[in-house]
């Protein structure tokens, strides 16, 4: 018991954070935000710490329920620097936009959902998995609509509410028909049920469970809910969203895939392949149309995700370790992104969202646009930027696997994501200017954009011997 | 001087200078970008003296498993440090050819081309798969801003054109590397030069990277880009994109197509005569019409170009040695018609042809030198073009008769068009009056120009001393591939008598 206490330290540091932070905030009100904000970034800080302990190579807790693996830890260590970030830039938000304060629970919520990731990319059993989804989405539908005045906002709350729960009860429906069929919710159990040999009723199982892990990570065809969310929620809840959530999502589909379904590998492989090209080539070909800069990142985030499967659907150690360092790289470019759309705002100080308010940055705000135009070529795949190596590891796995004329598709469709990207990089660069941007001086979102480009630049490559090796061992816990 | 990593030197100045132009004055960016090229060229000299001409195929070789999937290699042979020399060459020239031509966001610019220069030296000294790719590749980014934003009117299309067009080459070529790395088990080049890929797949291999290499060459039909890209490109740029990038391409078939997938290249080689044999008559052709300088020029380089890929894939040492030496004359002279081009239009403003006229008169030095490159450019013994071609043609003769016919065609044509560019600019009645107001070279254009032409006359007087550091490597790239080697229809029979004067004295 202690041993299992143990392995889920991080988790318990996070609760508690939550917990207790939730009753100051209730009682300090919103005077007490800039405290909570603070307390639960290092909340993160002591879960990530509490990592390197039992809770990264402990293996199994709670009799398998649960596990504390170093894949795990390699998520986690992920969604808590995502979800530090998100809260770190939320304040100067809310406070320009909202006209008040941002309000206490933000953090709280952050928390919460931040918990629940945890939980999925731990989890060793079908129920402890859905526990934590639960977890997290609860938090994120509330976070979508923080804007209580902002109808938009209300819209994408109840959006991603309604569609997360029919994506929740798809889940549920192939859970509950690989329980049936198997007689278990265990991880390893399940896998060896799908040993034992071909059965009907596990295939559907298989293909629920999988429409809606699809639908979490926002793979076509179960996409249609990510650009209205995106665009609705306030421009901090989407970094968060397009950030942590999707590493665990991601994480949590990969396990699924290997430890629970890995002898069916066969059978997924085909959902994966469609999934993954699908969403390279929609999102990269219904972005072109936007004119709004979040909701192209939602259709980026889209044709990322399809990316990341790449690596999935090759189905080896190396494949796996390929997605780990894949989603690293996209955290990076698209936290990056997202900070500086939130640098995004008019002489009063409103927020505006269009491209075309991007016309000629580069003669106004000439680091702003360097950065911007970083994290777009870098998103188009293009060396030397570090975005590159992401799209080379995971095609390297899969070529490796063999899924030779699967990867020919996927990297011929990316010069088509290339179109719009180049497309931002000729407003900030070509166009003539466009009316200023309020100059910005909040130094922490200022050097997390420096960070980030500076990860996505060249110098990211001197990272690949460190971010290889520890992604290989991660991705070696699996099998 | 063992073990000084003066490629890695090479490689690091631009980019410190790069980063460092972005915070100074627009002065300060302009001698700064001049000092690094200058430092660079000087290391190319160096590099140049240091090459042990006759040693080891590849000298001067570091390596760092850096990367994990790949490594850090760089080393060079006679054909990289060619290529090299002629990078580094250009570029003072070309920082020199912007020093009052741009004004505006001059920071970027000298940044921009810095970047170039490093990637394309970085192009030529990779000695590993993907981090040739990278360096290949990566040059897209600073000549899409250096179009896109000091670029003419129709910019933001050109830059479009050229971006997607190559990219889509590239990445054909991308998923072919991805296939020979898993074959082979190494990225490393000069272990896969001596990789015998399957028959079967060398076709596929081959065609993918024809897709790049045709795409950057150009060759016809996949030269739309070029005229675009030149046209609206301020004239440094036109400068390192004929001069420079476009020898990408054949530097590619060099080092990829032809030693790696040599029974492809034999078989597909119809296709490459044939492509080229329509380049040369119909894009002379097209140039004998322009009413745009650049474009004309333009046409001419794609014409030049196809010279190159006859020279490559005739299979023997004339033929590539003429390439070497058409790549390297090209550049040169292509570069320096495009200053030609620049210093008149900095005056007057326009490129059309008919607005000049009868500038002999008031502008006899710039007659000169234009002089100079018109007919290096149409290939006139003394100067580097007829070196090239000579031996190009020379060579393809051996291969095939029919194709070396309709290629020398393209040299009369080039004779024409060229000749008829210079007699409406340079001769005629000097009858209007802001042309007749233009005055003669300035002191720097003539520094710019100078060097051009000294080499450009080097390299027609004395080939020798750029035959010399590739002559290995011709051999052993000639000794690779002469199993697929093609029969002949020109039966060429030895001869009988003393060939004395043939033989280069020793």
């Amino acid at each position: 018991m202690i041993a299992s206490l143990l392995m889920t330290l991080p988790e318990e540091i996070l609760g508690t954070a939550a917990l207790l932070l939730m009753l100051v905030a209730a009682w300090g009100g919103p005077g007490a935000t800039r405290a909570i904000s603070w307390t639960s970034v290092a909340a993160l800080v002591g879960a990530g710490i509490a990592l390197f302990g039992a809770a990264s190579s402990g293996g199994d807790a709670y009799d398998g329920l649960y596990r504390a693996d170093a894949f795990a830890a390699f998520a986690k260590v992920l969604i808590y620097i995502a979800s530090g970030v998100s809260i770190l830039l939320a304040p100067n938000f809310f406070q320009r936009t909202a006209g008040d304060d941002l309000r206490p629970e933000y953090p709280v919520l952050i928390l919460l959902s931040a918990t629940g990731m945890g939980m999925m990319v731990s989890a060793g059993d079908l129920l402890t998995l859905y526990v934590g989804l639960e977890l997290q989405s609860l938090a994120a539908y509330v976070l979508a609509s923080f804007m209580r005045r902002d109808t938009r906002s209300a819209e994408a709350g109840l959006k991603y509410f309604v569609l997360g729960a029919l994506a929740s009860g798809i889940l549920l429906y192939g859970i509950s028909l690989v329980y049936g069929f198997s007689g278990t919710t265990l991880f390893s159990s399940i896998a060896t049920a799908y040993g034992a040999g071909h059965s009907m009723g596990l295939t559907f199982g298989l293909v629920f469970v999988f429409a809606g892990l699809a639908f979490k990570i926002s793979a076509v065809p179960f996409h249609m809910w990510t650009p209205d969310v995106y665009e609705g929620a306030p421009t901090p809840v989407t970094a968060f969203f397009a950030s942590a959530p999707k590493v665990a999502a991601m994480a949590m589909a990969v396990r699924v895939a290997v430890e629970a379904m890995g002898p069916a590998t066969d059978q997924w492989r085909q959902i994966v392949i469609f999934a993954s090209l699908a969403s390279i080539i929609f999102g990269a070909v219904a972005a072109i149309g936007q004119t709004n800069i979040k909701r192209l990142l939602a259709y980026s985030s889209i044709n990322n995700v399809g990316f990341a499967l790449v690596g999935l659907a090759a189905g080896t150690a190396e494949g796996v370790s390929a997605v780990l360092v894949y989603m690293t790289i996209y955290v990076a470019m698209t936290l990056g992104s997202f900070l500086i759309v939130l640098q995004m705002r008019d002489a009063e100080g409103q927020p505006v969202e269009t491209i075309a308010s991007l016309a000629g940055l580069s003669k106004t705000r000439p680091w702003l646009a360097l950065g911007l135009a970083t994290f777009m070529f870098s998103l188009a795949g293009i060396p030397p930027l570090f975005g590159f190596y992401a799209k080379f590891a995971v095609f390297w796995a899969a070529v490796n696997a063999g899924l030779f004329p699967f990867a020919v598709v996927g990297i011929a469709a990316s010069v088509i994501g290339a179109y719009y990207y180049l497309r931002i990089v000729k407003t900030m660069y070509f166009d003539d200017a466009a009316p200023a941007f309020a100059p910005s001086e909040d130094r922490i979102e200022g050097g997390l954009i420096a960070v980030a480009a500076l990860f996505v630049s060249p110098l990211g490559y001197l990272a690949i011997p460190l971010l290889g090796a520890w992604s290989l061992t991660a991705a070696k816990a699996l099998f | 001087m063992s073990g000084f990593p003066i490629l890695s030197v090479m490689l690091a100045v631009p980019a410190v200078a790069a980063i460092a132009c972005l915070f100074l004055s627009a002065n300060g960016a302009r001698w700064l970008a001049l000092i690094a090229t200058l430092i660079d060229l000087a290391l190319g000299i160096m590099l140049w003296a240091q090459f042990d001409i006759g040693g080891a195929q590849w000298q001067f070789q570091e390596f760092h498993p850096l990367f994990g999937k790949f490594g850090y290699a760089l080393g060079i042979d006679g054909f990289a440090l060619l290529l090299i020399m002629l990078s580094v060459f250009l570029m003072p020239i070309c920082i020199g050819a912007s020093w009052v031509a741009i004004e505006k966001r001059v920071q970027e610019y000298m940044c921009a081309f810095l970047v170039t220069e490093l990637l394309m030296i970085g192009t030529f000294a990779a000695q590993d798969l993907f981090l040739f790719y990278i360096f290949f590749e990566a040059g897209l980014i600073p000549m899409y801003l250096i179009i896109g934003v000091w670029g003419g009117a129709n910019r933001i299309y050109a830059s479009y054109k050229f971006f997607l067009y190559t990219l889509l080459g590239s990445v054909v070529m991308f998923i072919a590397m991805l296939w020979m790395a898993q074959f082979a088990h190494t990225t490393s080049i000069p272990q896969l030069l001596n990789t015998d890929f399957p028959v079967h797949v060398q076709t596929w291999l081959w065609l993918a990277f024809f897709a790049s290499f045709a795409v950057k060459m150009p060759m016809w039909p996949f030269h739309t880009w070029l005229p675009d890209a030149h046209v609206q490109a301020p004239t440094a740029g036109s400068v390192i994109l004929a001069g420079v990038l476009l020898k990408l391409g054949g530097y590619g078939f060099l080092r990829f197509s032809l030693p790696m997938f040599p029974e492809a290249s034999a078989q597909l080689g119809w296709l490459i005569f044939g492509l080229s044999a329509v380049a040369v008559i119909y894009t002379s052709l097209v140039a004998l019409v322009q009413s745009d300088m650049k474009k004309l020029i333009a046409y001419s380089s794609v014409a030049h170009m196809a010279i190159v890929t006859i020279g490559l894939f005739a299979f023997n040492r004339q033929g590539i040695e003429g390439a070497m030496m058409v790549m390297l004359g090209h550049g040169l002279v292509s570069g320096a018609l495009f200053l030609c081009v620049g210093v008149i239009y900095d005056r007057l403003h326009t490129r059309e042809i008919d607005r000049y006229g009868g500038l002999a008169i008031n502008m006899p030095r710039y007659a000169l030198f234009f002089m100079v490159f018109t007919i290096a450019s149409v290939g006139l013994p003394g100067t580097s073009n007829f070196v090239g071609e000579f031996l190009s043609l020379a060579g393809v003769y051996q291969v095939s008769t029919w194709i070396t016919f309709l290629c020398t065609t393209g040299i009369i044509l080039g004779a024409a068009y060229m000749l008829y560019l210079y007699r409406r600019v340079v001769f005629g009645e000097l009858t209007k009056d802001d042309v007749r107001a233009m005055p003669d070279l300035s002191l720097r254009e003539i520094a710019l120009l100078a060097p051009i032409a000294a080499a450009v006359l080097w390299m027609g007087v004395y080939p020798e001393s750029f035959l010399a550091p590739m002559r290995n490597d011709v051999a052993t790239l000639t000794a690779r591939i002469d199993r697929a080697k093609p029969a002949g229809d020109s039966l060429p029979t030895a001869g009988h008598g003393p060939v004395a004067t043939v033989e280069a004295a020793k």
